[in-house]
């Protein structure tokens, strides 16, 4: 689809680069003469020429010269070049040259002056791309070298330009070069500093920094430290926007993690110490998901992962729950010594069947690259965790608050022997709890397998912040949960530009043993006799 | 005095501590004294491991003190442990003086090697065997009162307490990875050289070390007994099995409990620092929560509440880890993860319980689970 549109735009710039193309014949014929002299001056003024004439064959003269495949026939006196397999093209036709012959042909020399000359026409032979992307792309590129070289192709390339973005990108490179020049006049450079201050940005606060530094007294440097002030202060606000975001992001992950503990915490009183195994299990069942997909469905893998994950991690949690940890009632201390016991029994049994080495998981299409907002830049990826945990939440909302089964499970959390003395099977509660929670910790694994390495030891990384989160959040109801995950998320990330990563976990670490002394159950706990031991 | 006091140790308890005194004395002179080519003699290697063994002994019986006669299940020893074993470590690092690589008389290796030009404060004294020695006791005993202070006020217990406790330790192992913390950051304190002036890794040294160790765990052992045979000790017991009923009863049960886990705290910092120079490397990969939750499985092996238990658990679990970890080294955490579920499961009161109960007489009433009974007094059948 895309191919066939930029093939289409080809061929239309090619039908508009035909009827220019009687005007330019004699420019390009000046152009190559230049190469035949094989002097490096000679030589460096063609690559200039080249650049600005637009020519079909320019890209191809300009890379075959960098590669030392540019040849003059000394027989006829023109300029030839091989493509890589070796076959002979004329410069100026791009026709395939019949009849060359190879003893005749003469390299054109370059040094490493005109290499970087090259590039630099490479460059702003990118601004006539008939891709409006690569055109911007371009302009990027000259606004980070602002070479004053570049300014007629930029000029030009800013007259005939219609596409808005293009346009932009292109006053910005023009406003960069004009900007660091000394010789321009002064009414375009303030209006330059004008058009920095409004991209705003770490490059255009550098520009405008050089620039103040450099020059004297007078508007000029007045508006240049007016443009460094309002960039400074536009940085500081999306810093803070950025930080929150990547606290929000964090937060999602705690929270999917967490969510399942909160349940099993919640309702059976034990601490489940084979929870970050079952997020491990969670990602291998991506991988392995991946692994059997066939390629065309390779954009579904993670959907198709997301129930299996479920169905795996509450298997084994259902089947612990049965072997073990129902023979432990009573004995929470003990249950979680039991469950890390088979922490470490999941972990190396994973290690034998996989690998100590991490596993490669993919991201489909659409979950990768990042969108730009504002002055901050948001993963694709880490959009669609978030997403994941809100539906997490929001379903195991609906199946506590709308369901029997739900009823049940809040009853045996609120008071087990009263719950019992109903006729509530608490026993079947309890297996089907730990299943759910488990299950939950393996979606968390599915959203981990993205951001994360996936290797027998993914869940320990996790363990004691979700259990951070949950000792925060309570087990009163789940929103002390997404309360406790925003709470450290969010602090974590605000905390780390100013502390660093290590020093800020630690902080909060500290910030939650001094909390629990206020409130020993967390913020939502639960109220009544039931819970008081 | 002596004989009240003696009457407080059952008879296995004498025979352990005859054991670790004739432990003590026989494992040097038969390491040193006995020609190496002889059957009877011990390579100095053993020395070595035993004496490690002996440290995680002295660990395990810190943690029985509070788990099996308090019932606040620790999983942040490790960290009283490392705490002690860096105090030593800061102690021999002082005492490599001008033989390091970079010769500088003051500065430890790591701190030329970050350019700093001066010795921060923590380091200050560390010169000095004995204010080390202090600090030994004095740094883990301090973090266990504050810490103990704020957690047991406002009744932290259970689960709660075992996770934060594993927290602390975790925070600590951030912290002690960092270089710019001060300890050496990742590849912690080591090439030590001297001990009070004699050669850490000569061989007498090492059996000195391994007599010091045997010696010091029967001192913790006759400290520990003679804290819960006290009255002190019943009370303790009954915070443990009912601890709402003593608080009711009157007593105050946060300083019971303070009490008992600042002694088990410093027990863990002098085990930590017997345990370094024995190895020869302090690092932050000993503040591992892993670690700490490592030595809980060998109280439980042991049988917990019962001291001697403690010991003989942490030795026999690291004898089979050393053995396993050699021979089937991916198959040790099967075995280790194995023991966790099938020790909780089946022997709640560890091998000693299980012996007690294959002497014991068969009309007897069998003996219902210690935990089990503690947790029903606790929640009232709370739990079903």
């Amino acid at each position: 689809m895309t191919i066939a549109r930029l093939f289409a735009a080809l061929f239309l710039f090619c039908c508009i680069g035909a009827a220019a193309s009687a005007a330019r014949a004699d420019t390009l014929d000046d152009t190559l003469a230049l190469f035949l002299d094989d002097k490096f001056p000679q030589t460096e003024k063609a690559i200039g020429q080249l650049a600005l004439s637009g020519a079909p064959t320019g890209a191809q003269i300009l890379e075959a010269l960098a590669d030392n495949r540019l040849f003059i026939d000394k027989g006829s006196k023109t300029i030839v070049f091989k493509n890589a397999a070796g076959e002979i093209f004329s410069a100026k036709t791009g026709e395939k040259a019949a009849g060359v012959d190879e003893g005749a042909l003469k390299k054109v020399r370059v040094n490493n002056g005109l290499r970087s000359a090259i590039d630099a026409a490479m460059g702003s032979m990118t601004l006539a791309s008939p891709d409006p992307a690569k055109r911007v792309a371009g302009a990027d590129a000259v606004f980070k070298s602002h070479d004053p070289k570049d300014l007629p192709a930029v000029e030009a390339a800013l007259a005939k330009e219609k596409d808005a973005r293009a346009a932009k990108a292109f006053q910005q490179a023009r406003a960069a070069i004009l900007v660091t020049s000394a010789d321009a006049p002064e009414a375009d450079r303030l209006a330059a500093v004008g058009v920095l201050k409004e991209r705003g940005d770490q490059d255009a606060l550098g520009l405008i920094g050089e620039m103040t530094e450099k020059a004297s007294d007078g508007p000029l440097k007045t508006a240049g430290a007016a443009a460094i002030a309002a960039i400074k202060a536009r940085l500081a606000l999306w810093d803070i926007v950025q930080n929150l975001w990547y606290g929000l992001s964090a937060s999602s992950v705690l929270l999917l993690a967490a969510i399942g503990l909160a349940i099993t915490f919640g309702v059976m009183g034990v601490i489940n110490m084979a929870h970050g195994e079952m997020v491990m299990l969670g990602a291998y069942s991506t991988f392995i998901v991946q692994s059997l997909i066939p390629p065309q469905f390779a954009q579904w893998s993670l959907a198709v992962a997301i129930p299996i994950a479920f169905v795996v991690a509450g298997c084994m949690g259902i089947l612990i729950e049965r072997l073990v940890i129902r023979f432990l009632y009573g004995r929470p201390l003990e249950t979680l010594l039991a469950t890390w016991g088979v922490s470490l029994i999941l972990q190396q049994l994973v290690r034998t069947i996989f690998g100590a080495n991490n596993r490669q998981v993919s991201a489909p299409a659409f979950m990768s690259g990042s969108i730009e907002v504002g002055g901050i830049s948001i993963t694709t990826g880490r959009l669609w965790i978030i997403v994941l945990a809100i539906a997490v939440f929001v379903a195991l909302q609906l199946l506590l608050r709308a369901t029997s089964f739900g009823l049940r499970m809040r009853a045996v959390t609120q008071n087990r022997r009263m719950a019992a003395a109903m006729g509530i099977s608490t026993g079947r509660i309890d297996m089907f709890a730990f299943g759910l929670g488990s299950g939950i910790a393996g979606i968390a694994g599915v959203a981990l397998s993205q951001i994360d390495n996936v290797s027998p030891n993914l869940g320990q990384g996790y363990i004691i912040d979700s259990f951070m989160v949950v000792v925060l959040g309570g087990v009163g109801n789940l929103w002390g949960t997404l309360l406790g995950a925003l709470t450290l998320g969010v602090a974590n990330k605000l905390l780390e530009p100013f502390v660093g990563a290590v020093l800020g976990k630690i902080m909060l670490l500290v910030f939650i043993i001094l909390f629990i002394q206020k409130r020993p159950r967390g913020l939502f706990a639960l109220k009544g006799r039931a819970v008081e031991a | 005095m002596t004989s009240r006091f003696l009457a407080t140790f059952d008879r296995l308890g004498v025979a352990f501590i005859i054991l670790m005194l004739g432990i003590a004395i026989l494992v040097p002179v038969l390491a040193l004294a006995i020609p190496p080519g002889s059957p009877l003699a011990i390579p100095p290697y053993v020395v070595a491991l035993m004496g490690k063994y002996l440290c995680y002994a002295l660990l395990a019986l810190a943690l029985d003190l509070v788990w099996g006669y308090c019932g606040i299940l620790s999983l942040g020893h490790g960290a009283f442990f490392a705490l002690g074993g860096y105090a030593m470590g800061m102690y021999l690092m002082r005492q490599i003086g001008t033989r390091g690589v970079y010769a500088n008389p003051i500065l430890p290796d790591f701190m030329v090697f970050l350019n700093w030009k001066e010795l921060p404060i923590p380091w200050w004294g560390f010169k000095l065997f004995p204010y080390a020695m202090i600090m030994v006791m004095l740094v883990p005993g301090l973090l266990a009162f504050a810490f103990g202070w704020f957690a047991f006020r406002s009744r932290v217990t259970g689960v709660y307490l075992s996770i934060i406790t594993q927290a602390l330790t975790y925070a600590l192992k951030l912290a002690f990875f960092r270089n710019d913390f001060g300890f050496g950051g990742n590849n912690g304190l080591t090439d030590f050289k001297d001990i009070v002036g004699f050669n850490v890794q000569a061989d007498a040294t090492r059996a000195a070390l391994f007599s010091i160790s045997a010696i010091a765990l029967v001192i913790a052992f006759i400290l520990c007994k003679a804290i819960v045979t006290s009255k002190y000790g019943k009370a303790l017991i009954a915070v443990r099995d009912a601890e709402s009923r003593v608080r009711f009863l009157g007593y105050r049960v946060e300083n019971y409990k303070l009490f008992v886990w600042v002694v088990s705290a410093v027990i863990a910092g002098i085990a930590g620092a017997l345990y370094v120079p024995q190895v020869g490397i302090i690092n932050p990969s000993e503040f591992d929560p892993g670690n700490s939750i490592e030595a809980v499985i060998w109280v439980a092996v042991g049988g917990r509440g019962t001291l001697v238990g403690a010991v003989l658990g942490a030795i026999v679990v690291n004898f089979a880890k050393t053995y396993f970890t050699g021979v089937f080294p991916e198959y040790w955490l099967f075995g280790l993860g194995a023991l966790f579920v099938l020790v909780t499961l089946f022997l709640p009161k560890g091998i000693l319980g299980w012996f007690a109960s294959l002497r014991r007489k068969p009309t007897q009433a069998p003996p219902t689970a210690l935990a089990g009974e503690a947790a029903i007094a606790e929640e009232g059948g709370a739990a079903q």
